[in-house]
């Protein structure tokens, strides 16, 4: 082997050879060691940012009680003894009898608020959990005076301590701000209470109302534009079109949106066409007006992904079905549609995901700064958790990050979530050939 | 056997049959793609219930010439067809004429085996199935894959993927795909050219049988196959402009011992393409 690569004329001699074998293995290890500082990049980039969150999302807090727990039990209940651990106290008044907690509220309570309540739901028929959590609200009413970040709560312990110490009535918890009540409860403008449960019902709802409408749209005209169209120059100018829109920045289908959805079709989107909706106050900002505006965003990758997949369909295939005398919609809907399904599936998800996390043009086109009612369906009013997490960023209180923290890190478990679902879909449909 | 012809064929109104010695005729057909002519003036009559073997060098127009016999070549944008093909009496490139109609009549196995990423069973009874089949399907799966000689090989396993057949197990069920459309004419293009020797002999086998019932045409490179094989023989070449055009047409034995044409007999002595 050796001699004949010596011996062929025009290539390099045994020592030369040698020589040269060892300068393509270097070469070859240098870009292997780059490849490697470039995932590693990647990988300190996306542990940094998970650090962020959670840095933010856990730590001390100090709190500061109108009337402590702790007051309340001694007189309301005496034989409950509070627990000397933070936070166990505040499940105690969750636990009381519900006579006791009826008693407590009315106690401590205005008229005026009590009469309110009572209107909302009459409060001997609430639950325990519920007339817990009025008493924590309405009656303790906790204050965080200060917070901390998991790092400084962990390393700067005895610092925080001090500080606590001086503050006026305020005791120290360790607190995870990402909680259930979190989930849960809606939006608030006190950070003890605030939840994203306002925000989630309208991600959710805005998204599905987007799958609705660029899933068959965008699968459909990937079909016409793959199986149907003439090849030819208008199909090369629509596609060319079509991967141009795919780039079109975000805020400008806002800028769309709000002029064809908000403004042009404004009793449609509104819902006071079809006399839903509070058509007086949401000015056709609806979820309704944000779903579609997302749809028309993702559309192009859905239809560009939608194309791939079809034309990844094993031409065999087709021509199999033409060959038996079936027509063209049956090749389509029989094989085509069902083979390209996986590949159709994995570009939707990631379009998908893009949607979910899209903020700026639902800025555009008005999401409402501040909602506490759930969206009760496409034409209400709505908030998603971007906008949310956007908005308390923006606050100037500290305790507003850690809660877009614990929003984010519920805002990633959805989009996992999502994908999980997807790729369980895909590998449901998944053919090999 | 028998009773797959008492198989009831849908009624063709625009398609009448009768009783013709041919199956199917050419008759001055030119196919360009785009402006590239791929074959010239071809005339050729393919007789009834016999195989008919195509033979030539590469690039001369036999898949061209096979696939205007059903008008798979719509399926090509850049395809255009010129000429007659008379299929009972009618030529199927009429504008009354629906393409789907023809394609159901005239069947077509593939070069590379391509089962349908489903079932044995669906594979077969698919195409029943689209063309508004009302009789037992389980009964004509059973006898298509007889007739196609695969029957004891898959009757334990035909929920299994058609893809989980060998190669030539893959093709013997795209013929009885093929047969259970009840075509009258089945048209392959190198049916055999992906498989080994044993699984070549069997489809050739296979042919053999199915000419009792339908009319074959085949594509072939394989000068023994189409000697053993066929019936009669059409032998295309390309002229100055790799242009295709049938040389020569007659029985294969006389077409094979006696060639008429220079040309014909430096090809199937292998002095040539
Ligand atoms: N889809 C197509 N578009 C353009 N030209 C084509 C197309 N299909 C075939 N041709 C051309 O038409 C001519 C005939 O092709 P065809 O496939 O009919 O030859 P063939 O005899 O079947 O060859 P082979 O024996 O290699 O299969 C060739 O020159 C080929 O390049
Ligand atoms: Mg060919």
């Amino acid at each position: 082997m050796r001699d004949r690569v010596s011996q062929v004329p025009g290539y390099p001699d045994e020592k030369q050879f040698q020589g040269f074998i060892r300068r393509r293995r270097r070469r070859g290890a240098m870009w292997r060691t780059l490849f490697l500082i470039a995932t590693s990049v990647g990988i300190v980039v996306l542990s940094a940012l998970l650090l962020n969150i959670l840095d933010d999302s856990f730590g001390y807090v100090a709190v500061k009680n109108e009337i402590e727990p702790a007051a309340l039990l001694a007189t309301y209940a005496p034989k409950r003894l509070p627990m000397e651990r933070g936070g166990a106290d505040y499940q105690i008044l969750r636990e009381l009898s519900r006579d006791v907690q009826v008693q407590i509220l009315r106690d401590h309570l205005s008229q005026g608020l009590i009469r309110r309540l009572e209107s909302e739901q009459p409060l001997d028929q609430r639950s325990q959990e519920e007339l817990g959590d009025l008493i924590i609200e309405r009656v303790v009413e906790p204050h965080f005076l200060a917070s901390w970040s998991l790092f400084d709560s962990v390393f700067h312990r005895a610092r925080i301590k001090a500080e606590v110490a001086e503050m006026d009535g305020a005791s120290l918890r360790f607190y995870s701000w990402l909680n259930p009540k979190f989930v849960v409860s809606p939006q608030s403008s006190h950070p003890e209470f605030a939840g994203i449960r306002t925000a989630i019902l309208g991600s959710l709802w805005v998204v599905a109302i987007t799958i609705l409408f660029s899933l068959p749209v965008g699968v459909a005209a990937a079909i016409y534009l793959e199986e149907y169209g003439q090849k030819g120059r208008l199909n090369d100018l629509i596609e060319t079109n079509i991967n141009n829109l795919a780039g079109v920045p975000s805020i400008i289908y806002g800028l769309l949106g709000l002029a064809i959805f908000v403004r042009a079709l404004q009793p449609l989107t509104g819902g006071s066409l079809f006399g839903i909706g509070d058509a007086t106050t949401n000015n056709g900002r609806t979820i309704i007006s944000a779903g579609l505006t997302l749809g028309l965003l993702i559309l192009p990758i859905i239809i560009i992904n939608a194309r791939e997949a079809i034309r990844a369909v094993p031409q065999g295939i087709r021509q199999a079905s033409y060959g038996l005398g079936a027509t063209r919609w049956q090749t389509v809907w029989h094989h085509v549609l069902p083979n390209a399904m996986p590949g159709i599936l994995t570009g939707s998800i990631l379009a998908i995901s893009r949607a979910f996390g899209e903020t700026a043009p639902l800025v555009v086109i008005g999401a409402s700064a501040f909602i506490i009612r759930d969206p009760d369906g496409p034409f209400s009013k709505f908030t998603t958790m971007t906008i949310q997490i956007y908005q308390w960023t923006a606050r100037p209180q500290a305790e507003f990050r850690h809660l877009a923290a614990a929003g984010i890190i519920v805002l990633l478990a959805l989009l996992l979530g999502l994908n999980a679902t997807a790729i369980w879909l895909r590998n449901r449909y998944q053919r090999s050939y | 056997m028998p009773d797959i012809l008492t198989l009831p064929r849908p009624s063709a109104p625009s398609i009448s049959a009768n009783g013709e010695r041919y199956a199917i005729t050419a008759e001055n057909l030119n196919v360009y793609y785009g402006a590239f002519q791929a074959v010239r003036d071809i005339n050729l009559k393919i007789e009834r219930q016999k195989i008919t073997a195509l033979i030539g060098p590469s690039g001369c127009g036999k898949s061209t010439v096979l696939r205007s016999f059903n008008r798979m070549n719509d399926l090509i944008p850049v395809a255009r067809t010129e000429g007659r093909v008379m299929f009972h009496g009618k030529n199927i490139y009429d504008a009354d004429v629906d393409p789907v109609e023809v394609r159901r009549r005239v069947g077509m196995v593939f070069q590379k085996p391509n089962p349908f990423p489903k079932s044995i069973y669906e594979n077969v009874a698919w195409g029943a199935r689209i063309n508004g089949y009302r009789g037992d399907l389980d009964a004509l799966v059973e006898q298509s894959l007889r007739q196609a000689a695969l029957w004891d090989e898959v009757k334990d396993k035909l929920h299994q993927s058609g893809y989980s057949l060998s190669g030539g197990q893959q093709q013997r069920l795209c013929i009885a795909r093929a047969i259970a459309v009840q075509p009258e004419i089945i048209l392959m293009d190198e049916p055999a050219s992906a498989l080994d020797p044993i699984a070549t002999l069997r489809i050739e086998e296979l042919m053999r049988e199915l000419r009792k019932e339908y009319t074959i045409i085949v594509v072939t490179h394989n000068m023994q196959q189409a000697a053993r094989v066929s019936d009669y023989t059409a032998f295309f070449t390309v002229d100055e402009h790799r242009t295709g055009y049938l040389a020569e047409y007659g029985p294969t034995t006389e077409l094979f011992t006696n060639p008429r044409q220079k040309i014909t007999e430096d090809y199937i002595t292998g002095r040539f393409g």
